[in-house]
């Protein structure tokens, strides 16, 4: 009993810890870029202007999707959450959070097909599917601005510890720590190109290099086996924990989703 | 769905060089390339871009498999009269789409 009141009290110091991190960085000159910042300027063009832009077509079809009614309730979301861009907005810039029903950390993708499973009774979509993908787009679209905020819940230090852990943890055959690169070596080169600082302002992304829409999961996925360690599942908690270490480190950065990067 | 965006000042001034700009989602497949389980992927491109300003064409363009996925297209063309521009897309697998956007000139 002891030992867990004195892992609260120490989840609660962690949080405070990392709140005043992310003040200090705020009030001291900001060192921290979004990848955009590292881009070359036709890139950057493609992704101000929302013609250019390809995620935008993906933003389209998740506003289609999300007024079709779907499931056995045979309801649409905008059913439920009625006016989109006050009801969403911001959404997307504080997630993952914490969720009570399962005590861990889900990310947007897991809320959409959480509500999608219990409210609509619907087939929870596939990971990165175009569906999953094109709502998510949709639903981070309505915050496209807004600063991501500081996860303040005291529940998450525990899984953000984690994946700062994570982040910090050498892997694979290559043995790299995501750190190395995104840290220790950002704005320098990895072949032909800029390293950038790892936060993730933009997701999901239209990412030249797929193509097509991408989660932050398959990012981090595709950096795994950049360094030849075995990726974790989608949806893995190792993933989502990263995912909520790396949202509270670009804190007060803001959101660019539909995101262009190379 | 929104499969393509298109981007067209509402109104212009006669005699005013405009700038269309046009973006449509498609996967622009080229042929070449292997699924995981080995099959080649068949070829799917989109191969013809062409706008008509009120029935007279004014811009077209052909496509190749070097063309990125959801092909962006940007061209100029003088308003001449107020009317509709007419865009057709066409490629392989019989794949058609046509967007018509208003144009009012002053």
């Amino acid at each position: 009993m002891r030992s867990r009141r004195r892992a609260v009290v120490l989840a609660v110091v962690i949080g405070a810890a990392g709140l005043q991190s992310t003040v200090a960085a705020e009030q001291g000159a900001d060192s921290r870029r979004s990848g955009f910042a590292f881009m070359s300027p036709s890139t950057q063009a493609m992704q101000r202007d929302d013609t250019q832009n390809p995620g935008m077509l993906m933003v389209g079809d998740g506003e289609a999707l999300w007024r079709r009614k779907a499931g056995k309730t045979d309801q649409a979301c905008s059913d439920c959450h009625g006016a989109t861009a006050a009801s969403m907005r911001g959404v997307a810039a504080r997630l993952p959070d914490f969720d009570l029903r399962v005590g861990r950390p889900v990310n947007l993708a897991e809320r959409i097909n959480r509500c999608r499973e219990r409210r609509q009774q619907a087939e929870p979509f596939r990971p990165e599917s175009q569906e999953l993908l094109s709502i998510e787009a949709f639903v981070a679209f309505q915050s496209r601005g807004i600063p991501i905020a500081a996860a303040t819940d005291a529940r998450l230090a525990p899984f953000r510890e984690r994946g700062e852990q994570l982040f910090r943890q050498r892997m694979g055959q290559l043995d790299l720590a995501c750190n190395q690169c995104h840290d220790d070596s950002a704005g320098k080169r990895l072949g032909g190109s800029v390293i950038p600082q790892a936060h993730p302002t933009g997701y999901p992304i239209y990412r030249l290099e797929w193509q097509s829409l991408g989660s932050l999961q398959r990012r981090l996925r595709g950096c795994l086996t950049g360094i030849r360690a075995e990726p974790f599942a989608y949806g893995s908690p190792e993933l989502v924990n990263l995912e909520l270490y790396l949202k509270s480190r670009a804190a007060g950065l803001p959101l660019e989703t539909p995101a262009v990067r190379p | 769905m929104a499969r393509a965006l298109i981007k067209v000042p509402s109104s212009a001034r006669r005699g005013d060089m405009v700038e269309i700009s046009t973006l449509i989602a498609h996967p622009m497949e080229t042929g070449f390339r292997a699924s995981a389980d080995g099959q080649r992927i068949p070829r799917s491109l989109i191969r013809r871009l062409a706008c008509e300003y009120n029935g007279a064409q004014v811009f077209s363009a052909e496509f190749f498999a070097a063309v990125a996925a959801n092909p962006y297209c940007a061209f100029f063309t003088v308003a001449t009269e107020s009317g509709t521009l007419r865009f057709t897309w066409e490629g392989d697998d019989g794949f058609a789409q046509t967007e018509t956007v208003a144009i009012t000139v002053t």
